[in-house]
């Protein structure tokens, strides 16, 4: 398997909160890695480390090696604006810029890069909204706000905005827990699909959802990487008792 | 039931006196508008608005070079004010809460605080002794009204856009302060805007630093070191005369000062009127 992102002894910090320690593992390049476990466990800050979104929070540090493409992010020189552009984000909420068009929802990371052509710019709109299975619902409505979609379609743009950069990795933070469930499985879909040519790390709490698009999925408990493999072996097999419990729903 | 009267009998006096303290808060603003309006129309003219101000004991005349005064003055204030407020804004909002921040954020709250002919004494100490009463001296005192003032609306304005709208542009690879000038920016314009209205339309209805830092100005502008007429001022002055022609000048001036603010603050929000 083709290695996207090799971990190496991470560890975050809050303050003097321990909220991640000593992860080691693996991501695969162009697979849909699921992390799973109850609140406080650690996710989101994992994702967080991935894409140096973890340091922007006052008082949060980091520890360990995080290799992307065998380079560590955390290396000095290593500009964070970079990284980001090459691993994309989508959040929990829904959260498309308020006063912007549709339109420059999805162009606004070109331009603010530099981009000004609007024919590069106009493709790269309709490549990222046809990506994210958005085109047809708002192809004739560009240049209305963004905020005027639905909740799950804001959630689609956002996955277009995301992509409009061409990212090479999509984290995604519970990125249907604000959803009902149609616009939850459109979103499910999207996410099998892109992981054709897309690395995505999805953070969930539900396990289905886990279940139902990953090809690998990763278990935390109290910050700890407790177990982690092929969905359907963590699934049908767990080796880990906790994972067991969890999964069984004792717990969560 | 009588549990249920007593409920909506409190209900009904506690929005009586909701009503009635809107009301008597708008009884002062109506009562000025209504005195000015009435009293300051009767004096305008043409004349009024194309001559300056005219000599004791000459008839007619206007406040022609008053308005002109007063643009050039509080253009030349929000020039130096608004960059340094909107900055200090940005960086009391953005750029975290540092000890450096906890100082100036208080420091631009005793400034507000600072009696505006204090720092109109301060101006005077400062620039009219070494150049004289002159645009210059004036629009730095007001300029230094102005600071803390834009400042602190501009804090809270870019405190109210979510975290979340930051984090979503910064995840896109966008430099923090693009991020900030940009996205940020955008969420919080109306608000911004608010601000630097409130903030002009404040300098503008000064005259205690006008007076100590440039002084009364019949005449056109003439350079900006030297004074100009000033229309809070002139209000001032023409009010204090004995002189008949002036005390109408007097309620012209106001009527046409409040009509000033209010066209800066339309035009404003005109020019920045978002599409959503």
């Amino acid at each position: 398997m083709a290695v996207k992102f090799d971990i190496q002894n991470l560890n975050a910090w809050f303050g003097s909160m321990h909220v991640l320690k000593n992860i080691n593992m693996k991501i695969e390049e162009n697979a849909v890695t699921a992390i799973i476990g109850p609140s406080g466990s650690g996710k989101t800050t994992f994702l967080r480390c991935l894409n140096r979104m973890h340091e922007i929070t006052p008082g949060a540090r980091v520890s360990g090696k995080v290799l992307f493409n065998g380079i560590n992010i955390y290396d000095d020189g290593v500009d964070p604006v970079m990284i980001r552009r090459k691993i994309g984000m989508v959040f929990q909420k829904p959260n498309p810029f308020p006063m912007m068009s549709i339109y420059d929802n999805v162009a606004v990371g070109l331009k603010l890069n530099g981009i000004r052509d609007k024919k590069i710019l106009d493709a790269a709109v309709r490549r990222s909204l046809e990506l994210a299975n958005l085109w047809d619902e708002v192809k004739g409505a560009l240049n209305k706000s963004g905020a005027s979609l639905s909740g799950g379609q804001q959630q689609r743009l956002c996955i277009a905005r995301a992509l409009a950069v061409e990212p090479e990795v999509l984290l995604m933070d519970e990125p249907t827990s604000a959803l009902d469930p149609i616009a939850a499985a459109k979103i499910e879909a999207l996410i099998r699909k892109l992981a054709k040519n897309y690395t995505v790390v999805i953070v969930t709490h539900n396990m289905q959802q886990a279940a139902r698009v990953s090809d690998y999925t990763a278990f935390f408990y109290l910050g700890e990487l407790i177990e982690y493999g092929p969905t359907k072996q963590i699934f049908e097999n767990p080796k880990h008792e906790l994972t067991k419990r969890y999964i069984t729903g004792e717990f969560g | 039931m009588d549990h249920y009267k007593f409920r909506v009998v409190k209900n009904h006096l506690v929005q009586f006196l909701v009503y009635l303290a809107l009301f008597l808060a708008l009884v002062p603003l109506f009562s000025i508008l209504y005195e000015v309006v009435v009293r300051g129309f009767s004096t305008i003219s043409i004349e009024f608005f194309i001559k300056p101000t005219p000599t004791v004991g000459e008839v007619g005349g206007g406040v022609a070079n008053a308005i002109q005064g007063t643009l050039i003055t509080i253009g030349l204030a929000s020039l130096i004010g608004v960059p340094i407020g909107l900055m200090s804004g940005i960086f009391l909002s953005e750029y975290g809460e540092s000890k450096l921040s906890v100082v100036v954020r208080f420091l631009h709250d005793v400034l507000m605080g600072i009696p505006s002919i204090v720092i109109g004494v301060f101006a005077y100490a400062l620039i009219t002794l070494s150049i004289g009463f002159s645009v210059i001296a004036a629009a730095f005192a007001l300029s230094v009204i102005m600071i803390p003032i834009v400042t602190r609306t501009t804090e809270e304005a870019l405190k109210l856009v979510p975290m979340s709208i930051r984090e979503a542009a910064i995840a896109l690879g966008i430099p923090r302060w693009k991020a900030t000038v940009t996205v940020v920016f955008s969420g919080a314009k109306k608000a911004i805007v608010t601000g630097l209205l409130l903030s002009i339309a404040r300098i503008a209805g000064e005259s205690a630093p006008v007076l100590v830092t440039m002084g009364f100005w019949r005449w056109w502008f003439a350079g900006f070191d030297r004074p100009v007429a000033n229309l809070a001022l002139d209000i001032f002055i023409f009010a204090m005369s004995p002189f008949k022609n002036w005390l109408t000048l007097a309620w012209g001036s106001a009527l046409v000062l409040i009509l000033l603010v209010l066209g800066i603050s339309v035009a404003a929000r005109v020019l920045t009127k978002g599409r959503y």
